[in-house]
């Protein structure tokens, strides 16, 4: 259980959010960039579902793209299985590429809605040279009966099911070139919630029985807390706390991580009065200095205003803050 | 545990799909009627030489004593009637028109493939590929677009027959008119289908094939090609309309199709000048056809616009 | 808070029916609709999507897209009809009675005009104040609504404000005319959850002060949990349950809240599998016989396919509509 199968480091991307050449010269403004992912690393031990939990800005999105090579990295390296991952390099990626897959947001536009569900479960096993012929119909039939779709709906087109059952071709196709390992961006937010419950016990079936690894991109904690095993929780594009899930949930140690877990609606009605989140999450073009969390932090001191705090090793994992440090002392809190 | 959907047959909704179109053409009776005047005009240019009671091209069947004669009238001298009269030349305008209506939508035809497949291609490409050369095709575009595409195709024309050895003129005559009125048309094309590839592209069944490496040419033509198809048929069917006039000025102006193979703009032409010495109906009748032509053409294309378009429904 | 038992509810909805004719026949959204909200009263609206919730606010305020239709039914708004009134009056109603919240705060915000400017308008519109004694109020609402510095970013446009603070100046738009009921579609689901808490709270607090009645349209249940003090849950454009918010979520009775509940992932459960309802919720032109819900129903028996339940008074200001609870039927 702990080899590494995906191992990243340093990661980094930048955007160039400059304007128009000309409109820079008459403006006299110099190039901008927003740095979506800033020196990000962490590794996705086989079998384990890995969560990156965040806002919106926060970069998480932009990370599991680099993963699967949607994106050119600006710095850093993603190792799968040990190799390093080189998209450029047509020929020896092809071998890598079949082994990882990725789930998206929106069924309603991640299934191409002029193509056959049939030939959209194909696809990959076509490019892939899998198998030919009847044998693909007949894996295409397995897989949709393995998602709880019948082989039948292979000759439907996309518009004719709901969310839900969109969500399950979508996990077929990832499926059908028999990866190790899959990138799930938000594979439930644009569902209701008792089609998530649906699709969620599925990702956990299919997880079971096939030996796959999870790498779960959300904002929604409570789906977080319910499929992973380690969490990694991201602030504008930094990564600010890597914990195993549990412990994640009864002693965060990042201040952040705490207003996140307080931002959560109390289903329990157990009364609990919430600390008051407070301010919004800043303009990811100009972070602020030190720790970017400073702005909204309870407990920010005079170093978080200066000096970017480094990753800390925790009980169960890592944190970046100063209240981790010698120089801060960390806070008893008495309310959980 | 499969979704359950009452009453959902295999393709039940496609079939709905289908007929939301049907249904909006059926609830459309200037539709039917632009249709049926196009099919009409088509199926008699496709279909010109059983239907005409002349060849006006072979010069055995013609006699000029009986020119100059009027619709529905026995000529003077040799007490032939025609429908629609005859030109100068003793041809007969209802033939005359079929064949020119067959020239008119040949070029029109092959000017908006041309267009087309010119404009998709470097729309495609624009839009997938982005920078420099989506810069630098579409400062081309803009240029072209700042120049009247009639004046264009005249340029385009008149420059293409400088290249021609004059011996293949009369010959290539036709088709230097199809690229000259294709030239002056593709911009509209790319344009569209490079801002609809540009939202394509960013969807995520694209992204799905390119996690998987497939190749930039296989998702832009079996991806991204069929879903800007429909703004594309839309343009198309209104460029036709365009082509055919476009086609009918160049050759009213002189510089199209040879007037031994007449289009509708060369019956307009050549008719034009009995207009005041009172044969009137060798110009009014190729004009009418052409209006009829053009004006139900354009209308489909607007129908289709709108009943392509979920908003306007 | 419970429903004062003299006076008439602020808002009666009473058997709602709002339709869509297409060429295909007319698809039922809402049907027989009844809920009240009473004074100063938070009721929550969840279903899922398509479940008809936005419709029934739309309903309300009269913006129900065409060809969407009232086809029967009532609402009152205390004791005066408001679903057949001339569009005219309709108009004054919305804005200075009803205010409204939306999921996109860029939605209700005209762009080309400042917060001060549209503030002040819709203030003016509905009371008699001068210029001045409207931009002070419209000064002191955005401070309310936790807007730092208001007096000066009154000034600023839309484009200027963050998500978050533009949902403030939405809801300071909703109150400005102080209506007795506000109608909260999905405020929240746009934004952030750190900033969701913080949207809610103001929303809440700002109405209670000023004992504006809400009806909070919305999916998520943890939000309603927080807020509301009833809720009435809609599967398929009908009621399905309907009570005190703490009953509905700890002892949901009808079988399609029971499922909905557990399917929610929480922050303290410990099920490896989450509780699921089979299939999805049914396309308006396929709602099954019966009760709507009886294909999904692990507890369906003869007569869920046959007859469609109506509400059924639970005590303690309860209702279901689900004939595993009708009384003279015991034999279940």
């Amino acid at each position: 259980m702990s080899d590494v199968l995906l191992s990243v480091q340093g990661l980094t991307r930048r955007f160039d959010v400059s304007k128009p050449w000309l409109n820079r010269v008459i403006e006299r403004e110099d190039r901008q960039y927003l740095t979506a992912t800033a020196d990000v690393s962490f590794d996705i031990r086989k079998g384990e579902t890995f969560a990156l939990v965040g806002e919106s800005g926060s970069g998480k999105s932009t990370i599991a793209k680099m993963i699967v090579g949607l994106l050119e990295p600006s710095a850093g390296e993603i190792r799968f299985d040990g190799k390093v991952m080189d998209f450029a390099s047509g020929a020896a990626m092809r071998a890598l590429r079949r082994r990882f897959q990725m789930i998206f947001q929106d069924p309603f536009a991640s299934l191409n809605p002029r193509w056959r569900v049939g030939d959209i479960i194909a696809e990959p096993i076509h490019t892939f040279g899998l198998l030919k012929g009847a044998e693909v119909t007949r894996e295409v039939g397995r897989l949709l009966d393995l998602v709880g779709l019948s082989a039948a709906d292979a000759e439907k087109f996309p518009h004719e099911f709901s969310g839900g059952q969109r969500q399950r071709i979508a996990i077929a196709r990832a499926l059908s070139s028999r990866p190790e390992f899959i990138v799930c961006d938000e594979p439930t937010s644009a569902l209701d919630v008792s089609v998530q419950a649906q699709i969620l016990n599925l990702m956990r079936d299919l997880q079971d029985e096939f030996g796959l690894t999870y790498l779960l991109i959300s904002h929604d904690l409570s789906v977080v807390r319910h499929m992973s095993t380690r969490i990694g929780v991201l602030y504008l594009g930094r990564l600010v706390e890597i914990s195993d899930a549990k412990r994640l949930f009864i002693d965060p140690q990042h201040p952040y991580t705490r207003l996140l877990l307080d931002a959560v609606p109390d289903l329990a009605l157990s009364g609990r009065r919430r600390t008051p989140v407070t301010g919004e999450i800043p303009n990811p073009i100009a972070p602020p200095p030190g720790c970017a969390f400073h702005p909204r932090c309870p407990h920010v001191m005079d170093i978080c205003r200066k000096q970017r705090p480094d990753a800390i090793p925790t009980a169960s994992g890592q944190a970046a803050c100063h209240l981790l440090t010698p120089e801060g002392q960390k806070p008893r809190e008495t309310t959980a | 545990m499969a979704d359950f959907t009452p009453g959902n047959r295999p393709n039940a909704l496609a079939r709905a799909w289908d007929s939301d179109i049907a249904w909006s053409f059926r609830h459309s009776p200037l539709a039917v009627i632009a249709a049926f005047v196009s099919i009409l005009i088509i199926l008699a240019a496709v279909f010109a030489p059983w239907i005409a009671p002349h060849d006006p091209f072979n010069p055995a069947s013609l006699d000029l004593m009986d020119g100059f004669t009027p619709p529905m009238e026995p000529n003077a001298f040799t007490g032939n009637v025609y429908w629609l009269g005859t030109d100068n030349q003793g041809r007969d305008v209802f033939s005359t028109i079929l064949y020119g209506a067959r020239i008119s939508l040949f070029v029109g035809f092959m000017a908006v493939l041309f267009a087309m497949v010119l404009g998709i291609t470097l729309g495609l490409i624009a839009g997938y590929r982005g920078g420099w050369l989506d810069s630098l095709l579409m400062r081309v575009a803009d240029v072209q677009l700042t120049f009247p595409s009639i004046l264009l195709a005249l340029l385009i024309f008149g420059v293409a027959r400088g290249f021609i050895p004059p011996a293949y003129r009369e010959a290539m005559a036709i088709w230097v008119l199809i690229v000259a009125i294709g030239l002056s048309d593709w911009v509209q094309y790319a344009r569209v289908v490079r801002g609809a590839t540009m939202v394509e592209k960013n969807k995520e069944y694209v992204q799905a094939a390119r996690v998987i490496g497939a190749h930039p040419a296989k998702i832009l033509i079996r991806h991204i090609l069929p879903n800007v198809m429909g703004p594309v048929l839309v343009i198309a069917t209104i460029g036709l309309a365009l082509a055919i006039i476009a086609e009918a000025t160049l050759s009213f102006l002189g510089v199209g199709v040879p007037s031994t193979q007449p289009s509708l703009g060369t019956l307009i032409r050549i008719g034009q000048g009995f207009l005041f010495s009172g044969e009137w109906w060798i110009l009014l009748f190729p004009s009418i056809t052409l209006l009829a032509l053009a004006l139900s053409v354009n209308l489909l294309g607007d129908w289709l616009r709108d009943a392509l378009n979920p908003r306007l429904r | 808070m419970a429903p004062l038992p003299n006076k008439p509810p602020l808002l009666s909805v009473r058997d709602l029916v709002v339709e869509f004719p297409t060429r295909r026949g007319t698809l039922r959204a809402l049907d027989k609709v009844s809920f009240d909200i009473s004074e100063g009263e938070v009721l929550g609206m969840v279903g899922e999507s398509g479940a008809g919730k936005s419709l029934t606010g739309a309903a309300i305020i009269g913006l129900l897209e065409p060809p969407g239709r009232v086809a029967s039914g009532e609402i009152w708004l205390r004791g005066e009809r408001i679903d057949n009134l001339p569009r005219e009056k309709m108009r004054r109603i919305r804005g200075r009675r009803i205010g409204m919240v939306f999921q996109d705060p860029l939605t209700s915000l005209n762009p080309l005009y400042t917060v001060a400017e549209q503030l002040i308008e819709t203030i003016r519109t509905h009371m008699d104040v001068s210029e001045k004694e409207a931009r002070a109020r419209a000064v002191a609402l955005l401070d309310r609504v936790g807007i730092p510095a208001a007096a000066r970013r009154i000034d600023d446009y839309p484009h200027h404000f963050s998500g978050g603070m533009r949902q403030r100046v939405v809801i300071a738009l909703a109150l400005a005319a102080e209506p007795e009921l506000v109608i909260a579609d999905e405020p929240t689901t746009a934004l952030d959850v750190s900033v969701q808490a913080q949207i809610i709270d103001v929303l809440k607090e700002i109405c209670a002060e000023r004992g504006a009645s809400v009806m909070l349209i919305t999916h998520d249940m943890g939000v309603i949990a927080e807020t509301a003090d009833r809720v009435a849950v809609l599967y398929a454009g009908r009621l399905a349950e309907i009570g005190p918010v703490r009953d509905v979520i700890q002892a949901a009775e009808h079988p399609y809240t029971v499922g909905l509940m557990g399917s929610i992932p929480t922050l303290t459960q410990t099920a490896e599998r989450l509780t699921q309802i089979p299939g999805s919720m049914p396309r308006l032109n396929a709602i099954a016989q019966g009760c709507a819900f009886n294909p999904r129903c692990t507890h369906a028996f003869e007569r869920c396919r046959a007859e469609r339940p109506e509400l059924i008074a639970r005590g303690g200001d309860r209702q279901v509509a689900c004939w595993l609870y009708d009384t003279e039927a015991q034999d279940v």
